[in-house]
């Protein structure tokens, strides 16, 4: 007792400054969020404590989730972190999956499908708006004119401004940027598993598909996870580049982020402490199995 | 075949090298799938660049030369004038950004490496809960601790701008670096460790004398992840600055978003502007870079 006492104070004591922040700055304020989240703090004299708020417990959070303005950026929220999702991976994948065997000039590739990933969401957003331009025939510019130029007319489209689609337009430049970080995951992922297994499954007659399916992949899932993971909690980021390619107030590519930024901004201190813990609890169901089964994992 | 040795320091170029051992088709002979495999590699690699062909070719345009019909051309001709008004209007946020970014990068990376040697091979009973709870922090949407967190900087009476910010980058980059110095001191020989101990250093002196010495390359990893994503961050910019007081993504955006008519010749040469201290990291540093991006990832 008093040895592992020895041990843990000096320990404890490195940790503390650390502990202390993380404390107060992520949990006390999840549990400080969550307490304004339930009152009926909605104007600036609330805000700023001129007024007394009431608690109205759930309250907001059953307005919100029954309005459709929320379920609609709520259903924006789900389809872009599918496309971003559905496009990083593959990208990621094919690109890994190509750079498996050796290739000339492997590290020219790498760099350029990697190099947007150092960029910040708000400078590409400002490219990106260029590019996803909604004016069509004549007045065409951005993607639209460039598909004029190469005669696929048929795949001009109003991007960002389509009411039920425009947000997976927003995840295209996020696909850009993020492919390639998927890409080295991957690639990481390639280059740990053993020749020797390779050889063994070939040695035993399995086909190439049969590799890939049986050998290749089991071994592959984890890294996939991982991506899958971070690229997914990703998809809360969207807040930036909805912010520089289209505007906060616009319906069409409205998720729970933006929502946020416009109550905090209007002084509904209690709904963007309610979006904002709504987002929290989507966020930990998929983030703390995960968290608690690689802690487990490495106690094995 | 090449039998490699586990280094005591890993080296940072986690994505190894392309597997040599074995080669389908023997070097120099023509292959129908491996010249589509390079055909494909070209192709993905024009659609990654056409974002950058759009930024250079629009910010050199003068402003009669943006016609949509013209959109995808060279400009006719050749101005800076959209270099020196986005330099003019961006140069001071800049400056804003290098002063948030540095302190913050450093602080963070310090207190990462203490948490990171003292959970790892100073660890105690519930060393792992405690990292789990400190790792936690880095996947929190920071929309849920957002409005408390505003009232408590105000409380604090820390001013908006740059101090602020540094206190949200360090605090919230504990979780990230604590993970990755966390990983790597798990590679350190816990004999190297127990030598010390055995030879009656303490707990401080083992890390000072033993652990910082080997630390360098983590350092590079962590400061470098710190810096690319501070830089780049646009959230904290827009709830804890203004323009006057703001870092480059805010000032970008409102180049970018802020005037009636919109100039994108020099909203475009802004964004190179604001994208270029991470880029020129990227393309120096990009070994190390690539070495952060793996760390990201919980389990490597």
């Amino acid at each position: 007792m008093l040895k592992s006492l020895r041990r843990a104070g000096p320990a404890l004591l490195m940790l503390a400054p650390s502990l202390i922040l993380v404390g107060v700055f992520v949990y006390g304020l999840i549990g400080a969020n969550f307490t304004t989240s339930i009152t009926d703090n909605h104007t600036a004299a609330q805000a700023t404590g001129q007024k007394p708020s009431v608690v109205v417990w759930f309250e907001n959070y059953v307005d919100l989730l029954g309005s459709e303005a929320f379920q609609h950026s709520l259903k924006n929220l789900v389809l872009y972190t599918v496309v971003f999702l559905a496009g990083t991976m593959l990208m990621g994948f094919l690109w890994a999956w190509m750079m498996d065997r050796p290739v000339k000039g492997e590290g020219f590739f790498r760099s350029v499908y990697l190099f947007p990933f150092a960029v910040s969401f708000v400078a590409s957003g400002v490219v990106w708006r260029w590019l996803l331009n909604s004016n069509q025939g004549e007045q065409a510019s951005g993607l639209n004119r460039l598909f004029q130029i190469v005669g696929l007319d048929f795949l001009q489209n109003n991007w960002w401004n389509n009411v039920t689609w425009g947000i997976t337009a927003i995840a295209i430049p996020a696909i850009w940027q993020l492919s390639g970080y998927v890409m080295a995951l991957f690639l990481a992922g390639f280059r740990g598993i053993p020749d020797e297994l390779r050889e063994a499954a070939r040695m035993d007659g399995a086909s190439e598909w049969k590799l890939y399916r049986h050998v290749l992949f089991p071994q592959l899932s984890p890294v996939a996870l991982s991506a899958l993971i971070i690229i997914g909690h990703m998809s809360l980021k969207a807040f930036d580049l909805i912010m520089s390619i289209s505007k906060p107030a616009n319906y069409q590519t409205k998720v729970p982020a933006v929502d946020m930024y416009v109550f905090k901004s209007s002084f509904d201190y209690a709904n963007a402490a309610a979006v904002g813990s709504i987002l929290l609890i989507i966020v930990a169901v998929v983030i703390v199995p995960y968290l608690v089964r690689t802690n487990r994992q490495e106690k094995r | 075949m090449t039998t490699t040795s586990t280094p005591a320091v890993p080296t940072p170029d986690v994505l190894g090298t392309p597997r040599q051992t074995e080669r389908r088709a023997p070097r120099g002979r023509f292959s129908v799938g491996r010249t589509l495999k390079y055909a494909a590699l070209l192709f993905f690699v024009v659609i990654v660049l056409i974002p950058v062909y759009v930024l250079l070719v629009t910010s050199f345009k003068g402003a009669g030369d943006a016609s949509p019909a013209r959109a995808w051309a060279l400009p006719q001709v050749w101005t800076l004038e959209n270099w020196q008004t986005a330099w003019t209007a961006l140069s001071p946020a800049i400056l804003r950004s290098l002063q948030m970014v540095v302190p913050a990068a450093i602080i963070a990376a310090f207190l990462g490496s203490l948490n990171g040697f003292v959970l790892s091979r100073w660890s105690f009973k519930g060393a792992n809960v405690i990292f789990t709870l400190i790792l936690f922090g880095m996947f929190i949407p920071y929309q849920a601790v957002m409005i408390p967190l505003n009232q408590l900087v105000l409380g604090l009476g820390i001013p908006s701008g740059v101090p602020s910010l540094i206190l949200l980058h360090v605090v919230y980059g504990i979780p990230i670096t604590t993970l990755i110095f966390r990983n790597y001191y798990m590679t350190v020989p816990h004999e190297l460790v127990e030598a010390a101990r055995v030879d009656g250093a303490g707990m401080l002196r083992t890390f000072w004398s033993i652990i910082l010495p080997i630390s360098i390359p983590s350092f590079v990893v962590v400061l470098i992840w710190q810096f690319t994503s501070a830089w780049n961050d646009f959230l904290f910019a827009v709830f804890f600055s203004s323009s006057q007081n703001g870092p480059v993504t805010l000032a970008l955006n409102n180049l970018a978003n802020g005037a009636l008519l919109q100039n994108y010749g020099v909203s475009m040469a802004g964004a190179l502007f604001a994208s270029l201290p991470t880029l020129l990291v990227y393309i120096v540093l990009g070994k190390y870079f690539v070495g952060g991006l793996m760390s990201g990832s919980v389990k490597g």
